[in-house]
């Protein structure tokens, strides 16, 4: 983990207002993990008191490319950088994905650019799997390509139908796994709203099989003090009860197991 | 010929520490969080997040959010407990020459002279800070920092049972605060840290929700700066304890007005949260006032606010503490 002051190499406007920030980062790239993340910390508004975490899409080479959608004030004033601007980040920071193994069938399920956060998975994994990606139309279909250039199968549903097949994408994702599994072993690696990634924990957990989501929580620091972006995670009591305990989304996830997750 | 360095050396009661920069309880967790990016020899002091006797959950989420200049939280002390934090974090802090203060809490006089006494003779532990502020408890906590006889009470049932210096951390959500600095001078606190967070909320409106599970919040960062720091003057003036003064620093600028206006040390807190490196920032900037003003040390700079009025100092000595 590092602060590092970077500069912003490219930043280009996707559709839908996604935008795709491209850093270079000598020391803090290589170090990335799939799943992990970097808290930027945006020159304006000079008001702003918190960093802003964002999944890293792709790291390679000195360069990390993150891909993120402008919702709020700092990801608005975040849009205002060009070339050659300076940005500072803390990163890479997080507990990631788990490596893919070889005996498994890697399926990745992601909602709208929680498919970024699942770039790296793919591009690292040893053996190709399935994409499954939802959301509310076509524009928020993003970076399909990216996948498919890995030679990894990519399934779409947009809820409005302009792009794939029209549902969520636990529709698609359920009819595969009723017709096309044919008794593999699939692994799980979701990102995206909180319903998918319940959606994701609930089949994982009917199924008896492994799966791995990444959170988003409101989140503080970044580095475990402030406590603000917990978890509800299951734990044994000394007597062996199955009780609950707070986990950091900064440092123990964002990135947990499904089995371990206990949702309100 | 080089000058002599600047002595930036501070005494808070029997505390002896290398510069007056301190971290603020709660936004600097035990230490370990912040060891991968720093050395926290370098700090004046480590004042870790608040520690009651039994662990505590804390609140629901969402417990944090930005607004404009500063940051709302409700936390919730949420802690490992007494236990916890020997057997967790005591452990590492001990490995580092920088002063650890406990900041504890409780819901009850009895907690508090408890938790209190456990910490004497732990080795690794040189202060306790004494929360009788948090906005973000239901029992406890800030009703003991706005009632001068609940304050006098609970100071003086902590006072009898440490030997180790103690510091109250006092709430800037009363009418005169100098009132709380005079009721914790006489019940035989070592020093005075303030201020805590002020207790505010946000509101969604589209929702028409609050934005925090709790409702409520304590506000912190640069909003509350200038409000902390006619606090800590008005302070330094009714009391002979050292006063720590935090709120909204984020460079030394603010830490040095906090002197200048009559504090003896600083924490730095919300600021930590943007800028892990802000402690190291402000101890490197005070430092480097002090040699563009000749000033042979921080303690020459303490109180030496000119306002070029006579004001009347506050009135006289508090009442003995009972």
């Amino acid at each position: 983990m590092l602060i590092e002051n970077t500069i912003i190499l490219s930043h280009r406007l996707l559709k839908g207002g996604y935008r795709l920030l491209t850093l270079k980062s000598k020391r803090i790239a290589p170090m990335v993990r799939p799943g992990q993340f970097v808290h930027l910390r945006l020159p304006s508004p000079a008001d702003a008191v918190l960093r802003r975490p964002f999944s890293v899409f792709r790291a390679q080479a000195g360069r990390l490319a993150i891909l993120y959608k402008t919702v709020g004030k700092g990801t608005q004033a975040m849009a205002t950088l060009c070339a050659g601007d300076e940005i500072n980040i803390l990163g890479p920071l997080g507990q990631g994905f788990p490596n893919v193994r070889k005996d498994t069938l890697p399926l990745l399920v992601a909602g709208g650019y929680g498919m970024a956060a699942l770039y790296l998975v793919a591009q690292r994994a040893p053996v190709k799997g399935i994409v499954f990606v939802g959301g509310a139309g076509a524009d928020d279909i993003l970076c399909a390509d990216d996948f498919r250039r890995l030679d990894w199968d990519v399934r779409v549903a947009t809820e409005d139908g302009s792009a794939g097949k029209k549902g969520l994408v636990t529709r698609i994702l359920d009819a595969w796994l009723n017709k096309e599994l044919h008794g593999r072993q699939p692994e799980f690696f979701a990102c995206g709203p909180n319903g998918l990634l319940k959606a994701i924990c609930k089949r994982v957990g009917r199924g008896g099989w492994d799966g791995w989501i990444s959170m988003d929580r409101h989140m503080g620091c970044g580095l475990g003090a402030c406590l603000a972006c917990v978890q509800k995670v299951c734990k044994r009591d000394a007597a062996g009860r199955e009780t609950w305990a707070w986990a950091r989304v900064c440092t123990e996830g964002p990135v947990f197991a499904c089995r371990d997750i206990v949702w309100d | 010929m080089n000058k002599p360095k600047p002595d930036l050396s501070v005494r808070i009661g029997g505390l002896v520490m290398q510069n007056p920069v301190m971290t603020a309880s709660g936004t600097f967790g035990y230490g370990p969080e912040f060891a991968r990016l720093m050395d926290l020899n370098r700090l004046g002091a480590i004042v870790v997040k608040g520690i009651s006797l039994k662990p505590t959950q804390g609140n629901p989420t969402p417990r944090l959010v930005e607004v404009p200049g500063g940051l709302l939280n409700a936390i919730g002390l949420q802690n490992p407990g007494f236990d916890g934090f020997v057997r967790d974090y005591l452990p590492f802090l001990r490995h580092y020459r920088a002063p650890v203060i406990v900041n504890i809490w409780g819901h009850t006089i009895n907690e508090y002279a408890s938790i209190a006494e456990r910490f004497n003779d732990l080795p690794g532990v040189h202060g306790l800070e004494l929360n009788i502020s948090c906005p973000n408890i239901k029992h406890g906590g800030i009703a003991f920092g706005t009632d001068p006889k609940m304050a006098r009470r609970v100071i003086t049932a902590v006072r009898a049972r440490t030997r180790l210096p103690l510091i109250t951390k006092l709430s800037p959500n009363v009418t005169v605060i100098a009132e709380f600095a005079r009721i914790a001078e006489a019940c035989g606190s070592d020093a005075v840290s303030l201020i805590n967070s002020f207790p505010a909320m946000a509101i969604d409106i589209e929702a028409r929700r609050p934005i925090l599970a709790n409702i409520t919040g304590g506000l912190t960062g640069p909003a509350i700066h200038t409000i902390a720091l006619k606090m800590v003057w008005e302070t330094a003036r009714a009391v002979k304890i050292p006063v720590i003064g935090m709120g909204g620093i984020t460079s030394a600028r603010e830490a040095l007005a906090f002197i200048i206006a009559g504090a003896s040390a600083v924490a730095v807190g919300t600021a930590n949260f943007s800028e892990p490196l802000s402690t190291l920032a402000v101890i490197k900037g005070i430092e480097a006032y002090l040699v563009r003003h000749r000033l042979p040390s921080i303690r020459a700079l303490v109180g030496t606010l000119e306002t070029g009025a006579v004001i009347p100092k506050p009135r006289g000595p508090g009442r003995p503490c009972a």
